[in-house]
């Protein structure tokens, strides 16, 4: 009994880490058709933040919710002024920049702060499952997953922005026709992604080692999420990240966490070979 | 006319710069040998992704995935026959059947190009975390441990076919991956100037109307993909020979990057863009390597934004197309480009 709460725990720590790591790059995807290699990158970012501002005297929480969400977001907008708007349309391209900007990234990064793992320590403390120790930064993950997604819903469905939004993504055209500025809408989606990636590595800060190259662990697994979800923000996401960390979390637990990835791969391929648009495109086709 | 033209071209250019392979290690010296190989073998990779990419139409951003798999089977095949023949002729299978596999899901599942990409970058990824965690004596192949993140050192290299004892000096194996470049060259422009090289064409420019005319397109670009595997195991197994070693940092997105980049500097569509682009940024990374202030990555991302918003077509096609507008003026003969590069 015991250890199926802690399993649980686990496979709920595991979809929340995916919901985290992939919202970001969801949001650009699923309103601007375009896929941010230099996502890896902007969790990094949000992770430096985080572990600078705490090591300048500044409050954990702080650090993690504002600063570093806040921090990468102005990332975002700079990044989308001076590289991603000459590019839209050329989806290929798009993808083959942002990898550059991530390579320069990661670069600037190492050349600043050197390649050595700095961390920092999980604010909360630990409780005991009869004979297991668990960390209540596990919940707490999951509260913040669960309180992303609501936002997310309810600046979308609720407020003048997220219709503006909505009409964006479902005919740029359209909205264009009718006096919206889709340039502008993309900016701040962009940007609005890039806080929420901020968010998500200054989250994982304390979980995670900080290092330059850390992006590189995270974005193969947003990828696969977000492509298995399809376009679809919410609901895309929701489903891929339950599936995809159920099939991890599990498979981690009866082999090793090297094996619970390829699984998971595995899977993600399968999946992406039956709904070649993803989830959302087959069962929540025009949905948030 | 322009066509033949072009392969009359390269085919002396090819026995021209044969020569020069051959006669090389006599005129310079033998760290200039050893850098040349490994330029050779990644040329090798290079052409590849310039086949399937610019010819085919595919984006595979994990090429080093077939790569890495080349150089693991030709370390584990070869340390376990003591024989290079069998080893790099199982480079060469091991990432075709890789490749067949992973196309015939993409491929056949209506995978589009993007989706495309980041399938084969995750590829990589997985690769890599999974032969990083083959640390210790469990995880071996025969004799040949996997060494997780040390690699495999002492990875036997070529041989003379068929004659185990007689190893190859560095002068030779330098010939070697300098003739197999060629012949790579080569063969690829054959294959490209056959029928099936015209309908991969035909497929990339629009695919819809290949297949209206009776062409499966999703065989072919399983063919194609199949063979740009065969190619870069083969850029593997050059590759471990070169250094005798092989580590799972060959799966690593650095690398796959880079091959990214070779072929966008070059440029998408010809053969010999991807050759340069890599020449060029391998010597480059090398110069960059001497000093310390700057950060090697820093400065691909910083070429790679360059390329992609300035020379989006990459140095040979411009250049080409800056020499056939000179030579249109001059003469009034109507020329075409030999490859129509898409925009």
């Amino acid at each position: 009994m015991d250890l199926a709460i802690i399993v649980g725990l686990d496979v709920i720590s595991g979809i929340a880490s995916l919901v985290l790591i992939s919202a970001g790059l969801a949001v650009i995807f699923g309103m601007m058709k375009i896929i941010n290699l230099a996502h890896g990158e902007f969790l990094m970012l949000g992770a430096y933040a985080t572990v600078l501002s705490v090591s300048a005297g500044v409050n954990i929480w702080i650090a993690m919710l504002i600063i570093a969400p806040v921090f990468v977001g102005l990332v975002g907008v700079i990044v989308e002024r001076c590289l991603i708007q000459f590019l839209y349309g050329r989806l290929v391209d798009t993808m083959l920049a942002t990898w550059g900007l991530s390579l320069v990234i990661v670069g600037g990064t190492t050349m600043i702060f050197g390649n050595t793992i700095v961390g920092v320590a999980s604010p909360l403390g630990g409780f005991t499952v009869g004979a297991f120790q668990s960390s209540l930064y596990t919940p707490f993950l999951a509260l913040m997953a669960v309180l992303l997604m609501t936002a997310v819903w309810a600046v979308m469905r609720f407020t003048r922005a997220g219709l503006i939004a909505r009409a964006v993504m479902q005919n740029p055209e359209m909205a264009a026709t009718l006096g919206v500025n889709p340039a502008r809408v993309y900016m701040a989606t962009f940007g609005a992604g890039a806080a929420m990636s901020g968010l998500a590595g200054g989250l994982l800060a304390p979980v995670a080692g900080v290092v330059p190259t850390m992006g590189a662990a995270f974005i193969a697994k947003a990828f696969i999420t977000v492509v298995g979800g399809g376009t679809s923000v919410l609901w895309g996401l929701i489903t891929a990240s339950g599936l995809f960390g159920f099939i991890n979390q599990i498979a981690a637990f009866l082999t090793t966490p090297v094996f619970g990835e390829v699984i998971l791969f595995i899977a993600a391929v399968a999946l992406i070979r039956m709904l070649p648009t993803g989830i959302s495109g087959k069962f929540f086709k025009g949905r948030l | 006319m322009q066509k033949l033209n072009g392969m009359a071209g390269a085919l002396i250019g090819s026995v021209l710069l044969a020569g020069a392979i051959i006669i090389a290690p006599g005129y310079v010296d033998l760290f200039q040998i050893m850098q040349f190989t490994v330029f050779a073998a990644m040329a090798v990779l290079a052409l590849s992704l310039g086949f399937i990419w610019g010819y085919g139409g595919i984006l595979c951003f994990g090429q080093t995935s077939f790569f890495g798999l080349g150089a693991y089977a030709y370390a584990v095949t070869a340390i376990n026959f003591d024989d290079s023949t069998y080893a790099i002729l199982l480079a060469i299978l091991i990432p075709v059947i890789f490749a067949a596999l992973l196309g015939y899901f993409m491929i056949y599942g209506g995978v589009s190009d993007v989706y495309l990409g980041v399938i084969t970058l995750t590829v990589s990824l997985i690769l890599f975390n999974l032969v990083n965690s083959t640390a210790g004596d469990f995880y071996k192949i025969g004799d040949a441990r996997l060494g997780g993140f040390n690699g495999i050192p002492g990875v036997p290299t070529f041989n003379v076919p068929g004659n185990p004892s007689y190893i190859l000096s560095p002068e030779q194996s330098w010939i070697v991956t300098g003739l197999a470049l060629i012949a790579v060259y080569l063969g690829l422009r054959v294959l490209i100037a056959s029928s099936f090289g015209r309908i991969i064409l035909a497929i990339r420019e629009n695919e819809t109307r290949a297949a209206l005319l009776g062409y499966d397109p999703r065989i072919y670009k399983l063919i194609t993909f199949m063979i740009g595997g065969a190619i870069a195991g083969f850029a593997g197994a050059l590759y471990v020979n070169w250094g005798a070693f092989v580590s799972p940092t060959i799966f690593a997105l650095g690398l796959s990057a880079q091959i990214i980049i070779w072929v966008i500097i070059g440029g998408r569509g010809t053969l010999i863009g991807p050759v340069i682009g890599c020449l060029l940024m391998q010597w480059m990374v090398t110069e960059v390597g001497a000093q310390q202030t700057l950060d090697a990555n820093f400065i691909l991302g910083a070429v790679l934004i360059v390329f992609v918003l300035l020379v989006p077509k990459g140095i040979a096609p411009t250049l080409r197309d800056l020499i056939l507008s000179r030579s249109r003026e001059t003469s009034s003969e109507p020329e075409q480009s030999p490859v129509k590069v898409k925009p």
